[in-house]
């Protein structure tokens, strides 16, 4: 479920109901300890320990899962790694602490790990009432629909009585619902439990049509033996934006993973790639804001207790925003993920850093 | 006259007819499928669908085995070789196998290391199964935990000697004054073990664990059936004797300690494991300040030991249950007191009965230590629920992971079931 894809649409009411109760009692025991421990800093905390404690999913396709050798790879590992390079100069000084969709957040809340990227939905409650602090969105995803391709659909308006296996108790069944209402036309729904669940029966017909996150949609069609024979439609129903977050109460911790991800972003924006950082940082050059960015020109790195030449370690450490998407969700893999929404803002899409200045 | 006696009797036969084959309905295969087979018209009908059947599984699972792809490196590289015939991808076997069995983090360079603890788990277990072996080695079963111990994890040679150390200090006062005063013996030994425990490691510097020969992998480190196994052995074993602590003291007739094992017992059989694991993993970790937490696979264990030793006393007070008051009072009447009544003659004889069910415990036990997989930790199913079927490369292998898995399960469970049966007639001294 949670494990499998993405599946913020996984989240109940229950878990969230569950992890106040938690804090509630975690809260009062050791409501000292966890004040004591608060007050140090976080990015001393990392730096003295010299590794970063990242919290990663339990296995997500092309967002977070170890290769044959074990070492951790993906979109969501990626952001981890450039947040280590840019705090402690090496990114291979994280600790990937797995975390499941139960235990992500009592994780964060306890101080077990320093930062969860595990494309996590960015929502009201779990910015307020759970308080965790979102530092930004690294990808922007929606609940998409996947069809056989021989049903002749195109697009979702045209599902009227349509069989739809959804996966119970989520987010996507009430996305579902309000969809198809909005749109006056009627729809079966089959109820299933995981996205394993769901790959079998749709193979096997018992449904026309399967909704989840669409990224979770790709992946799963990536795994079919003959993906073109099913196509995503185009309609996005829902708003999923994924991103890391931090506990609330530390802002100067907060900046710096907000700023690593900027930094990232921007790079692409500016053109500054895996391959050309070094020769960039090496000398100011004639762009002010690249040299803003890698440390040529001013202080930015002191602003945030970090060395000059951070951003330009955490561009070193995979790559630009763009070329870690394409590495690890992009068209080149199987996954096959375009840019979309997560296109730069100069080429249409939401991706935008604020200026380095 | 014998010309008339040749004329009345129309023929008389001098030597007996050779025997001859049976017909051939009546013996042989044919008539053993007859009988065995077919031998109503209803057992007709079944034999003809269970044959069909049997032969549906084979036609649909035999190709598949046999057809198998073992040298690929990813499920889309299988589907080309396949082309489109049917066949299994065990490719993700030969390349993910040592993830499967000692989880993905565990240092490939070492993998001797738990694979030698559970060569040695066997030589440890045979004195305690066999009791024909020579009781001399029980020694090593003794020493084994620390053994283990020592070589999964590494580390400082230090560790284990102290905790050894410990046990042995304990278990001398234990022996030495036991015989004046059982309290003073048991609290004794007890106070013993922890002082040991507490001056040894003053004397281990910090950070051995960094210049130790045998490097020292932490217990995050762990995974794959290799966790499983160990969480099966430890938890088994220890959960074995705390359950019959406890279901002695439920028959207790001292208020105090009966009423502590029955709300224990209740209690802990009243919460799902899942429950308990998820304290252990999550709930914990507020009650510890972050940076000195409890180890997680030591949690763990504790929990799933006190799951399954609520389950064992209730299985073995229904073998103390089941055996006839004449025992206990023949026993009293031979003057034994309580330890002695309990060790030679009541326990003997209930735990024989509660073998069955013991049994049943340890295989349940077993299987529920994949459970951990929800808590983040990479067990068997863990790796391949997560990692393994989250990477690019084999999305979408079900079959053959989860198969592999229920092999290795199937395995040793049908192992315990066997030595169990084995064991049960050992011990059948019965008048049935």
């Amino acid at each position: 479920m949670c494990v499998w894809f993405g599946a913020e649409d996984l989240r109940t009411y229950q878990e969230e109901v569950n992890m106040n109760k938690s804090v509630f009692f975690g809260a009062l025991t050791v409501a000292g300890l966890a004040v004591g421990a608060a007050a140090a800093g976080t990015l001393d905390d990392v730096k003295a320990r010299g590794k970063l404690n990242c919290g990663v999913t339990t296995g997500l396709i092309g967002f977070a899962a170890p290769d044959a050798n074990g070492e951790w790879k993906g979109f969501d590992v990626a952001v981890c790694r450039a947040v280590a390079a840019a705090a402690l100069g090496d990114p291979a000084a994280v600790e990937f602490v797995p975390t499941t969709g139960k235990t992500r957040f009592t994780a964060l809340a306890s101080g077990e790990i320093d930062m969860l990227a595990r494309n996590t939905t960015w929502t009201f409650s779990r910015d307020v009432d759970l308080k965790f602090t979102f530092v930004g969105v690294n990808y922007y995803d929606g609940q998409g629909f996947m069809v056989p391709r021989e049903l002749g659909v195109s697009s979702a308006k045209e599902l009227d009585g349509a069989t739809v296996c959804i996966q119970t108790g989520t987010t996507t069944e009430l996305n579902l619902a309000d969809f198809f209402r909005s749109n006056n036309i009627e729809y079966e729904p089959v109820p299933i439990e995981t996205n394993a669940e769901a790959q079998q029966q749709y193979l096997a017909g018992a449904c026309d049509v399967y909704t989840t996150d669409a990224s979770g949609l790709a992946a799963t069609r990536a795994a079919f033996e003959d993906p073109s024979a099913h196509i995503v439609l185009p309609e996005i129903v829902s708003k999923e934006p994924l991103g890391p977050l931090v506990r609330h109460g530390d802002d100067e911790w907060g900046d710096v993973v907000r700023w690593t991800l900027n930094a990232l972003i921007t790079a692409e924006e500016l053109g500054v790639t895996s391959t050309n950082v070094g020769e960039m940082s090496a000398s100011a050059g004639d762009n002010p804001e690249i040299n803003r960015l890698l440390g040529t020109e001013g202080t930015l790195g002191e602003m945030l207790g970090l060395d000059a030449g951070w951003a330009s370690a955490a561009i070193t450490a995979g790559g630009n925003y763009g070329e870690i998407f394409e590495r690890n969700i992009g068209e080149s893999t199987p996954i096959g993920l375009s840019r979309g929404l997560n296109a730069q803002w100069t080429d249409g899409g939401l991706i935008y850093s604020p200026p380095f200045r | 006259m014998s010309d008339t006696q040749q004329h009345s009797v129309a023929f008389v036969r001098t030597e007996a007819i050779p025997e001859r084959e049976p017909p051939y309905t009546a013996s042989g295969p044919l008539k053993w499928m007859k009988d065995n087979l077919f031998a109503t018209p209803f057992n007709g009908i079944l034999t003809i669908v269970a044959v069909y059947l049997i032969y549906m599984i084979l036609s649909s699972a035999l190709p598949w085995m046999l057809n198998g792809i073992w040298t690929t490196s990813s499920l889309a590289e299988c589907r080309t070789v396949l082309d489109g015939a049917v066949g299994a991808c065990f490719s993700v076997l030969t390349e993910r196998w040592n993830q499967l069995l000692f989880g993905f983090k565990y240092p490939s360079e070492l993998y001797w290391r738990p694979g030698l603890a559970f060569m040695l788990l066997f030589v440890a277990i045979a004195p305690v199964l066999f009791f024909d072996l020579p009781r001399k080695l029980l020694i090593f079963t003794g020493l084994y935990p620390f053994i283990a111990y020592y070589l999964v994890w590494g580390g400082a040679i230090g560790v284990p000697l102290v905790a050894l150390a410990g046990c042995v200090a304990g278990a001398v006062f234990y022996q030495s004054f036991v015989a004046r005063n059982f309290a003073l013996g048991f609290l004794g030994g007890v106070i013993a073990a922890f002082v040991t425990w507490y001056i040894g490691g003053l004397f281990i510097p910090d950070g051995a664990n960094n210049t130790a020969w045998m490097r020292a992998v932490p217990s995050r480190d762990l995974g794959g059936f290799m966790l499983n196994m160990m969480l099966g052995v430890t938890c088994v074993s220890l959960s074995l004797p705390l359950g019959i602590a406890l279901a002695l003291g439920r028959q207790s007739s001292m208020p105090l300690i009966k009423v502590i094992c029955v709300v224990f017992i209740e209690f802990i059989r009243g919460v799902p494991l899942i429950t308990l694991l998820f304290v252990a993993s999550v709930m914990l970790a507020y009650f510890f300040p972050p940076d000195s937490t409890v180890d997680l696979f030591l949690r763990v264990v504790i929990m799933i030991t006190v799951f399954s030793a609520a389950y064992i006393a209730e299985v073995i007070r229904g073998g103390l249950a089941a055996l006839p008051k004449g025992q206990y009072e023949g026993a009293d009447s031979l003057g034994l007191d309580y330890a002695q009544a309990t060790r030679l003659i009541i326990l003997p004889q209930a735990l024989k009965i509660s073998i069955p069910g013991i049994v049943n415990v340890a295989v349940g036990l077993f299987k529920d230590t994949t459970l951990v997989s929800v808590i983040s930790m990479f067990d068997l199913v863990g790796m391949i629920r997560g990692p393994i079927l989250a990477s690019t490369a084999w999305n979408g292998v079900y079959w053959e992971l989860l198969g592999f898995a229920a092999v290795l399960f199937f395995v040793v469970c049908y192992g315990i079931s066997q030595y169990s049966q084995w064991l049960e007639r050992r011990l059948a001294t019965d008048h049935r």
